[in-house]
């Protein structure tokens, strides 16, 4: 399906990421938004607050975040595109209902623009130390998908992609940004809504007989109704069978769970999306995403100049984690070195999928800035060894 | 803001001290009424024998049946409670969300898809404790929602603990010596951040609980009816008030209905009267309302009115 082109801002812009991302929503189809202001991530919204009455949609600033976050997931069954924008301390308060929007299959974006903590921390400064939360913040077991874009141009490309996956499989998608990326200005181009896909709701057509509110086909992904279609379903946090209806028993349980977790796991080739650069025959490979892999990219070519083979290997989507790419990466390469904006996450991926067959080395950060590329280049170096 | 307490609806012909619940249909039928709107498939459910929510589900139920209110576009939502399973067992689209989120949960919906009409029905806690700041929130927006807040004076579901609503003097499980912190009148609480109608009924009380929540349904903005409710398993015998049968009897001989009193004069305590009634109904626009206008006034031509946002 194209774009509606009420919501395209076609053209060549100068925009920095926040902005681009509310953009992104709003050619993705969104027309629902809940959010709760907090730095660095309120312009998203702002912007959504001034665009979408033109655009014909409603935003609400709720009373905080544990209401923006449900307020969202009302609009969904109501029949929207929704999310909700937030930041390190908004984003602890949405776990539960990261949690509820994975059991209930609905579809939206959290969209979480990252500053360091813990706590309060860094108000205007940026982190990536909300990495392991965006997978692991509610209780229970569950999959996210998770994407962090590296460029306004991505904030707005990669919004998109975010609203479609969300569609997709049916799943919370948490949108990854940090401050650096939400407040950089750069050039976005917005291109024509007959240039934009956008992936429908998996609305039912089955007549109310036979419609199973959580029944799925081959892929693991229900058919959706929304509120006032005349199904009369029922949707509950509470394990539930296929017509949506409490069951509170371990087969039931494993039944769903196995479910929620295979309907993203059993598809992360087809989620997983990144950038990769001189990945053969490289001796190190440099895995780094969002506003890092920017800075990364400098230590990568001092480092080739200097002669090392060094690849990159850019994650876009960092939740489901490639797992099988590194594994196979780490049969070719001496090791992996993971600079990021917090004391040590995603490396922790990489070392578990490397198991052992290639070293792996983080370059942490504790926030507040960027790297300085040259202890990215030290690590580069000492890994190379 | 007008004030228009029409209680007519409201005063029983009977006088208040009769269990009416037949009196809204009074053709006699070998099919219980009230069935169609339930999911029989779920039955039975897990309520205690005597639990008062039930009976309001009846009076629901019947409310449905007297406002003709088109079903197809009636949606429930709860929160997390004994009172929270509402959701799971009427016929409607229903959405049983999470522990005190029912209000901006359901905020979402109606403000998504105005034509909604959307219930809200959940517990006191679940509500006025963890829910309260959504409570107050709703009722200043004045979003139109039809808020059931069945008041059994305790966090049944979790084994009788204090609520925001247990009365001074009463035992729980959590003050095993009695309570001693003050309780939420809720009606004065959400007169006071701005509902457009406000009753308050226990469910001695079916027939006019039914018509208040049949009067709700016309009004649009935010509309609260707290129906006090009993929990013989819990908050019945922890107190040694009985079985379901005294807590009928007790609200019989505690009840007053003073339509249109003061909500400052209506909080309740363990053994004292309980005032019952329509304490507000008054008109105030409604959130959707205020936006239309505010946007309208702003963007003239520009402003697209989000009738549907339905993504196909
Ligand atoms: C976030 C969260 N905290 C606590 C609970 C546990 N819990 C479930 S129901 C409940 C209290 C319900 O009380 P009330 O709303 O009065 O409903 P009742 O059971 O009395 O009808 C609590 C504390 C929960 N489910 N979720
Ligand atoms: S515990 Fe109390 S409120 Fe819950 S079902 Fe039993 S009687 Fe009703
Ligand atoms: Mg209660």
């Amino acid at each position: 399906m194209k774009a509606d082109p009420k919501g395209v801002l076609t053209g060549i812009h100068f925009m920095d990421g926040d902005h681009a991302c509310c953009e992104g929503a709003l050619a993705a189809g969104s027309r629902f938004a809940a959010g709760y202001p907090i730095t660095p991530s309120t312009e998203v919204v702002e912007r959504f607050a001034s665009r979408v009455p033109t655009v014909g949609g409603t935003f609400i600033q709720m009373e905080d975040e544990l209401a923006a976050s449900i307020a969202l997931q009302g609009g969904v069954w109501g029949g929207a595109k929704a999310f909700t924008v937030t930041s390190g301390p908004g984003f602890s308060l949405m776990m539960e209902h990261i949690g509820y929007a994975a059991m209930t299959e609905t579809p939206c974006v959290f969209v979480d623009v990252q500053r360091g903590g813990p706590s309060t921390g860094l108000p205007t400064l940026p982190a990536q130390a909300d990495m392991m939360q965006a997978k692991w913040g509610s209780h229970g077991d569950y999959e996210v998908i998770a994407l962090c874009p590296n460029s306004p141009q991505e904030c707005f490309d990669l919004t998109i992609k975010a609203f479609n996956l969300a569609e997709e499989y049916r799943v919370p998608v948490m949108f990854m940004m940090d401050e650096v990326v939400g407040h950089m200005t750069e050039k976005v181009v917005i291109p024509p809504a007959d240039e934009i896909e956008v992936v429908p709701r998996r609305h039912t057509h089955k007549s109310v007989e036979d419609y199973l509110p959580y029944g799925t086909n081959g892929d693991l992904v229900p058919e959706m109704a929304h509120a006032g279609d005349g199904y009369n379903f029922h949707v509950t946090g509470l394990t539930h069978d296929e017509r949506g209806y409490p069951n509170m028993t371990p087969p039931v349980q494993d039944k769903l769970v196995r479910r929620l977790q295979n309907k993203i796991l059993n598809a992360v080739d087809r989620i997983s999306m990144f950038e990769e650069e001189e990945i053969e025959g490289a001796d190190v490979i440099v895995v780094s995403y969002g506003i890092t892999s920017r800075v990364a990219q400098r230590a990568i070519e001092v480092a080739r100049k200097q002669g090392l083979r060094v690849g990159k290997l850019r994650l876009i989507t960092a939740w489901p984690f490639p797992e099988k790419k590194i594994r196979d990466l780490a049969a070719k390469v001496k090791a992996f070195v993971v600079p990021e904006l917090n004391l040590g996450q995603m490396v922790r991926e990489v070392e578990r999928a490397a198991a052992g067959k290639a070293k792996t080395f983080a370059v942490s950060h504790a926030g507040g800035g960027v790297h300085n590329p040259d202890d990215i280049l030290k690590v580069i170096v000492e890994a190379t060894r | 803001m007008t004030d228009c307490l029409n209680t007519d609806l409201l005063d029983d012909p009977l006088g208040d001290d009769r269990l009416n619940t037949d009196l809204l249909d009074n053709s006699i039928s070998v099919e219980n009424p009230v069935e169609r709107f339930l999911r029989s498939d779920r039955m039975p459910h897990i309520w205690c024998p005597g639990c008062g929510i039930g009976t309001t589900v009846n009076s629901f139920a019947r409310a449905l049946i007297e406002s003709k209110i088109d079903l197809g576009s009636l949606a429930l939502v709860s929160g997390i409670g004994c009172t929270g399973r509402v959701a799971g067992y009427v016929k409607l689209d229903s959405f049983h969300t999470t522990h005190g989120r029912a209000i901006p949960f359901a905020t979402g919906l109606k403000l998504a898809n105005p034509k909604l009409n959307v219930v809200v029905y959940s517990g006191d806690g679940d509500l006025s404790a963890i829910g309260g700041n959504h409570l107050i929130h709703a009722a200043r927006r004045n979003i139109d929602l039809k808020v059931i807040c069945v008041n059994n004076l305790i966090y049944a579901m979790t084994g009788g603990q204090t609520a925001p609503t247990t009365p001074d003097h009463s035992t729980t499980s959590t003050n095993p010596y009695g309570v001693f912190e003050p309780s939420f009148n809720l009606p004065h609480l959400v007169e006071a951040a701005g509902a457009v109608y406000v009753a308050r009924w226990t469910t001695f009380h079916v027939r006019q609980l039914a018509r208040s929540i049949s009067e709700a349904f016309k009004k649009k903005g935010f509309s609260f009816i707290e129906v006090i409710s009993p929990c013989p398993t819990l908050y019945q015998r922890r107190n040694k008030m009985g079985d379901a049968l005294d807590a009928m009897k007790f609200y019989k001989e505690k009840s007053k209905i003073r339509h249109g009193a003061p909500t400052s004069e209506v909080g309740m305590t363990m053994t004292g009267e309980i005032i019952v009634g329509k304490f507000v109904d008054r008109e105030r626009p409604d959130y959707q309302t205020m936006m239309k206008a505010q946007y309208t006034e702003s963007l003239g031509e520009r402003f697209v009115e989000p009738t549907e946002m339905v993504c196909s």
